[in-house]
């Protein structure tokens, strides 16, 4: 029994040592901008950058629109999947697994394939239109967890009976799902849209390929033009992946239960 | 009694019935427009000379010896990834689960799970040349501490060995968080009842707990390589585009149309799909075997 104890430790021990390592290293590496002592410049460096700003600034409101577009999608299909339309549940899942099968690439390359600008949908044509395809695009890729948070949530409530007793008071559908299933659900479709935003901010490939003067485009032409930015902008990335997780967790405590009908 | 049912209930119904349809519609276009028309647009494309006409030379393109080299690296990282990742994830979820280390831990591990399967992408190549790059902090210790030159035993981050290592940083924690759920399905009776029988640890685990976990483990294995086989972000900001892995390829294909050939840029991409779709297909169809077992 206490040998299995010890290999348990050990076996802990190396992975915890794998998994702080590059961590640790990557903190030491950004404090070392000045010669002979410790300091915080890559991160005044860092945070200075208009460029910086900038792109961040993009990013999170792309990501934010995302969410949004993500929730109007996913919310009402996951209600009316569940309240009526059964049968269609194995074939909307598989649609929302698809973005797991097919990578991130082949999607943007099927994008700007597609909706180049000489085609009836002309995404890439403009600007706005480029803009408003990498938003789709990040609803794509964020639609697994999305859909799984939401349908999650739904599980836990008792979608039948609140659809009937908003009913009776006179609501009509658009105002049962804005009004009741979604406050009920608020904590999974918070947990899905901080989900969202840590895939989004720093998303390189689709926003590089479209052109789009995103985070994740910043951070690799900062990784390949400077030494010590790249690892204060890692510290950075994982803060912030680690803050929309604590989040979520954080968000798991709160979720009502209200007890679904078990007939 | 039920003809008065019906009558009352008809009208209402078929209200009901369009406003279902319009609330469901938009998940559908969408995915019709962002993941279905796409991908066959891309299927269709492969099957198209220059001219316009039906061809299949851009499928025998893929033949060409970069390719082939291409498909032959990415495969291997990722199988090499998918396996030490999974094999590694499912020690560390067992030391945690069945080892009787404190539960805080377990917690904990959990949620750094979370955030590390996250982790991926340019910052963690950064993380990785801070750590494993000739300047790296353990490339620096290892050498004036240990005495051991990595680089000049022809270790370099660049490499396959380097992208694998760097993969496992969000492979690992990935199988932590699926194999957990399967290893917490294990129930404390079977160990009792093979124990009890006179079975050593050993034989629990050779007879009863590896069988059980083995359907998760395989379907697990195959999510991580679709997953590793994707994956362009960290490589292209590790290497450039000096490893040639096929995401790469494609990458500078759509960039600049590198292959001088959108046809068989299309294949390429379609040969992408079918490798990941198969992986997600055995792991559909595994776990869903899997499952029996979690009840």
């Amino acid at each position: 029994m206490k040998q299995s104890r010890f290999w348990a430790w050990l076996v802990f021990g190396v992975g915890a040592a794998y998994f702080l390592v590059p961590l640790i290293a990557t903190f030491e590496f950004s404090l070392r901008m000045r010669r002979g002592y410790y300091s915080f410049d890559s991160y005044a460096s860092v945070f200075s950058d208009p460029k910086f700003q900038q792109t961040f600034t993009y990013s999170a409101v792309i990501g934010l629109l995302s969410i949004i577009v993500g929730i109007l999608i996913v919310v009402p299909a996951v209600y009316f999947v569940r309240l009526r339309m059964a049968w269609l549940r194995p074939y909307v899942e598989f649609l929302t697994l698809l973005p797991l099968i097919i990578p991130a690439i082949i999607l943007v390359y099927g994008y700007i394939r597609l909706y180049n600008s000489s085609s009836i949908i002309p995404f890439t044509g403009s600007a706005v239109g480029t803009d408003i395809l990498l938003t789709f695009a990040y609803v794509t890729l964020a639609l697994p967890y999305m859909y799984r948070a939401v349908d999650t949530g739904m599980r836990t409530i008792d979608v039948q009976t609140l659809t009937e007793a908003a009913q009776i008071a006179g609501a009509n559908t658009p105002q049962i799902i804005a009004r009741i299933i979604l406050p009920n659900i608020l904590v999974a479709v918070l947990s899905g849209a901080f989900l969202t935003f840590a895939i989004v901010i720093g998303e390189f490939t689709i926003a590089s390929l479209l052109n789009r003067p995103a985070f994740g485009p910043y951070l690799q032409n900062i990784g390949a033009n400077r030494a010590y930015e790249p690892a204060a902008l890692a510290i950075i990335s994982f803060i912030i992946t680690w803050g929309a997780m604590s989040m979520i967790n954080l968000l798991s405590r709160f979720a009502p239960r209200t007890s679904a009908r078990t007939d | 009694m039920t003809t008065l049912d019906t009558g009352t209930k008809a009208p209402a119904k078929k209200r009901a019935l369009s406003f279902e349809w319009l609330g469901v519609a938009p998940f559908i276009v969408f995915a019709i427009m962002f993941l279905i028309l796409p991908t066959l647009y891309l299927v269709g494309a492969a099957f198209v000379d220059e001219k316009g006409g039906f061809t299949l030379a851009n499928f025998a393109g893929l033949g060409t010896p970069q390719i082939v080299a291409a498909y032959w690296i990415s495969i291997r990282i990722s199988g090499a990834s998918a396996i030490l990742g999974a094999l590694i994830g499912l020690a560390i979820a067992l030391a945690l689960i069945r080892g009787k280390l404190p539960l805080g831990l377990r917690a904990a591990v959990m949620t750094f799970s979370g955030v590390a399967s996250n982790f991926a992408g340019v910052p963690l190549a950064f993380a990785f040349i801070s750590t494993l790059g000739r300047l790296g902090l353990a490339t620096v210790i290892l050498k004036f501490v240990f005495g051991i030159d990595i680089y000049k035993a022809g270790f370099n981050l660049l490499s396959f060995w380097g992208l694998t290592i760097t993969y496992l940083y969000f492979q690992i924690p990935l199988m932590i968080l699926i194999i957990a759920p399967a290893i917490d399905g294990l129930k404390k009776e079977w160990s009792e009842a093979a124990s009890t029988l006179g079975a050593t640890p050993w034989q629990f685990w050779r007879y009863v707990g590896l069988p059980i976990l083995w359907p998760s483990f395989l379907g697990t294995l195959s999510l991580l390589f679709a997953n590793a086989f994707g994956a362009i972000a960290t490589a292209y900001a590790l290497t450039g585009s000096s490893l040639n892995i096929v995401p790469i390829l494609l990458y500078a294909q759509i960039r600049g149309d590198a292959l001088q050939n959108p046809g068989l840029g299309a294949a390429l991409a379609v040969g992408m799909i079918l490798i990941t779709g198969f992986a997600n297909v055995v792991y559909l169809v595994i776990s869903a075997r899997a499952e029996r077992w979690l009840k």
